[in-house]
């Protein structure tokens, strides 16, 4: 009964977001305000029905109803309940029903927090958002529908979840992913929105941004999640594959953060404006680019979905409809805009607009590595791969020029800027950075010039100079403390952000220059060093557990003689999916992690090992963590809660903006 | 002073040259990263129209099933070695390392490595794709079609 009552909900969401495309549209061109202010209700009760489709299937994963297909084949009665519950977007079905439940939930968000949009702007990005829900509530109910039965024919047991996500990070990384993703719609109908009223101002920008940052700060989390999984479950303590899945993430969040700041330049500046509705458009683009790779075969990873070529068809579809509908309406609206503002060679928006440049080659990097292989085979001329050293390489180079440019950047001002006044703090920062950059590698063991001195020297600049920043700007109110509390809240976002990035870049080069591992063939008892740690494996024995049974290897680890800490690695072998998994021991320190993963058994009592020593691993992951933690700091500013308009007010401005438009047309 | 219109004529025509710049260090970066997927037929036979094999120390990958009885130890260290076979013809890997998980004979798997000699590759990396009925993408087109020889019986049937 549950599956069927979640079909209902599903698709009477689907009839709704059909309404909640046409009718405030409609009513945007007619002028017609009943029907505007129909956008608000029918957003709100298509994610009333969507989330009634979620809790339905949770419903039945959590009952073990195994006639429902998509439980039987991702879910067993000996799975641990939390896992039972996750196993509801394990699946690509499931999955696309959460994403239906996040875009119907930013579809709600926006209803209702954007009283202060003019009634007109708010139904046209209801009925954007509407449109989009129709494309993807479709696909889920006629391509992929999570509630099929297999009745009369089915099994006593489900064939367990995919023992890979059997993890905590798995409940939390695909719901913050696929907020990410899917709120760059809101980005995308607010750009939409804005091309089909020709309204383009600074409120515009400033209506547009907490919905973007909130999306971006989403899917950092959700990709840095998703590395730290990796990490722990993969068993090979990689942080970063260059995987098509992760670079179909990447992209949108790379275009984001360019839209991030070309927004900024927008709302202050009021100009950019053409570049800033293209990064909207392009971070959605690519959200739908990276849905297309991942669900329809055509790339192969280590984990996309299961293939289906009609499914692939259909986002292809829906893909080109979306780029193709939105760059039309662009380049038909978009060349009577014009940006007034007036700027010089050295100012803030010239930096901006190089971080954009910069942010948009490294999109473009991946976007080339990550499909060129489709077009090698495609094309006929073989199957290849490209290798992890094209993308190091080349971000490696990307990220000198565009670290340097993010230290300066803060500092300078809007429209134009002396040289002469930053010379001297600029001189400060440069010393500093050195000392820091120098420090550091001094009391690292073995001084290994080249990324590390790099990762550090970049990593400082970046620091000492936001941090420098706001020092700065506190003199100008007399006292320090009196200065902290009169900075606004995206400011201090902005430097938090800044400060993560730096930690990240020192994270990366410090890992990929100081880690060293070693695979080894032990015997209880034996002792292997790695960078100075004494790894002694002490015993190996076997283990069960709910649906799994294994093996388990202790291991005592000791440097100089002194002891440091306790490791117990296991490798499971899940009974009903018949699927070996590794799970790595991990000792985390901000300074570096002890990582041993087991291998398989060797003749002779023996076993392999992976013993990692991986120093500033850590401060890749709270790079961004902190990333996210300064999207979250800009979001409480104060000027996004602004309260405008009271409702009669915006009754008249919705006609006599119709009317503008009209004669306009 | 310029005009506006040379200004714009000029951003204009730096952003061309850097985004050139850029796509041509990038193809350059690409030609240097690419390794061409070979099956173990291809490996002995060559590829394509041409049949173009593999030159000794050309950096590959290979995808095939590891062939029912071929992998053998080293007693001492992490070294192994192993077969492996699409539709006819054998290749053998050597590897020294962490197999993966799901590393089993009879498998399909994927290995990125040099290749030694006509029919040898040292392997770096080794991987197995999640999935209980995993072959090669590449290795199933191969196979489609052909007659199916077990690949425990490769060795009897190339011996007759």
């Amino acid at each position: 009964m549950g599956a069927e009552l979640g079909q209902l909900a599903l698709t009477f969401a689907f009839a709704l977001s059909v309404l909640l495309a046409v009718v405030p549209l409609y009513g945007s061109y007619t002028a017609d305000e009943r029907a505007l202010l129909l956008a608000k209700p029918l957003a709100l009760a298509m994610f009333g029905f969507s989330f009634f489709a979620m809790l339905a299937l949770v419903y039945a994963f959590v009952t073990h109803d195994f006639t429902v297909i998509n439980v039987a084949s991702n879910s067993s009665s000996k799975l641990p309940v939390y896992y039972v519950v996750t196993a509801s977007w394990g699946s690509h079905e499931g999955s696309m029903l959460l994403w239906v439940l996040m875009l119907t939930g930013w579809t709600a968000a926006v209803a209702l927090f954007s009283r202060e949009l003019p009634l007109l702007m708010q139904g046209r990005i209801l009925g954007i958002l509407g449109l989009i829900s129709v494309g993807f509530i479709a696909f889920s109910l006629f391509m992929s529908n999570p509630f099929a039965r297999s009745l009369p024919y089915y099994p006593v047991e489900g064939s367990d979840l995919n023992p890979l996500l059997q993890d905590f990070g798995m409940i939390f990384h695909p719901p913050l992913l696929y907020m990410g993703y899917v709120g760059f719609a809101v980005a995308f109908a607010f750009a939409l929105a804005a091309l089909m009223g020709g309204r383009f101002d600074s409120t515009w920008a400033r209506w547009a941004r907490p919905w973007t940052l909130a999306a971006w700060l989403f899917l950092t989390l959700g990709i840095m999640l998703g590395s730290w999984w990796a990490y722990k479950e993969l068993g090979w303590g990689g942080w970063w594959f260059w995987d098509p899945v992760e670079n179909a993430s990447f992209m949108p969040w790379l275009v984001g953060t360019a839209l991030i700041h070309s927004l900024a330049v927008t709302e202050k500046r009021g100009t950019f404006k053409s570049w800033t509705v293209l990064l909207a458009l392009g971070a959605f683009s690519l959200s739908l680019v990276g849905a297309f790779l991942v669900r329809s075969g055509v790339l192969v990873s280590v984990h996309s979905f299961a293939t289906d070529p009609g499914r692939g068809i259909y986002l292809l579809i829906f893909l080109l409809l979306v780029v193709g509908g939105s760059l039309l309406l662009y380049a038909l609206r978009m060349g009577a805009v014009r940006s007034q503002a007036r700027y010089q060679l050295f100012s803030r928006e010239v930096l901006l607009w190089g971080n954009n440049i910069f942010l948009l080659t490294a999109t473009l990097v991946v976007f080339l590595g990550t499909l060129f292989p489709l077009f090698h085979k495609e094309l006929g001329l073989g199957s290849i791969s490209i290798g992890e050293p094209f993308f190091n390489q080349m971000f490696y180079y990307l990220v000198i020029p565009f670290s340097l440019l993010l230290g300066l950047g803060p500092w300078v001002r809007w429209k134009q800027q002396k040289a002469a006044p930053l010379l001297r703090p600029f001189s400060m920062i440069a010393v500093a950075t050195l000392i820091v950059a120098v420090g550091t590698l001094a009391l690292m063991q073995s001084v290994q010039a080249n990324l590390a001195l790099m990762g550090l020297l970049l990593g400082a600049w970046v620091g000492v100079s936001a941090m420098g920043e706001i020092w700065q700007r506190t003199q100008q109110f007399g006292s320090l403390g009196q200065g902290l509390s009169k900075l606004s809240a995206s400011h201090y976002g902005m430097t938090v952000a800044h400060i993560g990035f730096a930690v990240l870049v020192i994270g990366v080069a410090m890992t990929k220059t100081y880690t060293e591992e070693r695979d080894v063939r032990m015997q209880p008892g034996d002792t292997a060093t790695v960078a100075g740690y004494q790894f002694q494996l002490t015993e190996v024995y076997n283990i069960s557990g709910p649906n799994y049974s294994g093996q388990a290897a202790e291991l005592d680890i000791s440097k100089n003689g002194r002891y440091v800490t306790h490791l117990h690695a296991e490798k499971r072998f899940y009974t009903i999916t018949r699927m070996v998994m590794t799970e790595a021991a991990v000792h985390a320190r901000l300074s570096r992690d002890l990582y041993v993963s087991l291998g398989e058994e060797l003749p002779g009592n023996a076993w392999a090992l992976r013993l990692h020593v991986k120093p500033f691993v850590r401060w890749i992951w709270l790079g961004g963590v902190l990333m996210a933690v300064g999207g979250f700091i800009s979001l409480a500013d104060r000027r996004y809660r602004q309260k405008r308009a009271t409702v009669s007010d915006k009754a008249a401005e919705t006609v006599k903006a119709t009317a503008e438009e009209q004669v306009n047309a | 002073m310029q005009t506006r219109r040379q200004k714009r004529l000029f951003s204009v025509l730096f952003i061309i040259l850097l985004l050139g710049g850029a796509v041509a260090a990038m193809l350059y970066a690409l030609q240097q990263n690419i390794d061409l997927f070979y099956t173990p037929s291809q490996i002995v036979e060559g590829m394509g129209k041409d049949k173009v094999k593999p030159q000794p120390g050309q950096r590959l990958r290979i995808g095939g099933m590891v062939v029912e009885g071929s992998v053998k130890r080293d007693p001492d260290s992490l070294l192994v070695v192993f077969d492996l076979v699409d539709t006819g013809p054998v290749v053998t890997i050597e590897y020294e390392g962490l197999l993966p998980d799901l590393f089993r004979e009879g498998q399909g798997i994927v290995a990125q490595g040099i290749l030694i000699n006509a029919t040898r590759i040292k392997a770096t990396e080794v991987l197995a794709k999640h999935d209980e009925e995993y072959m090669p993408p590449e290795v199933a087109e191969a196979m489609k079609g052909i007659r199916h020889v077990p690949p425990s019986q490769i060795y009897k049937a190339e011996g007759s």
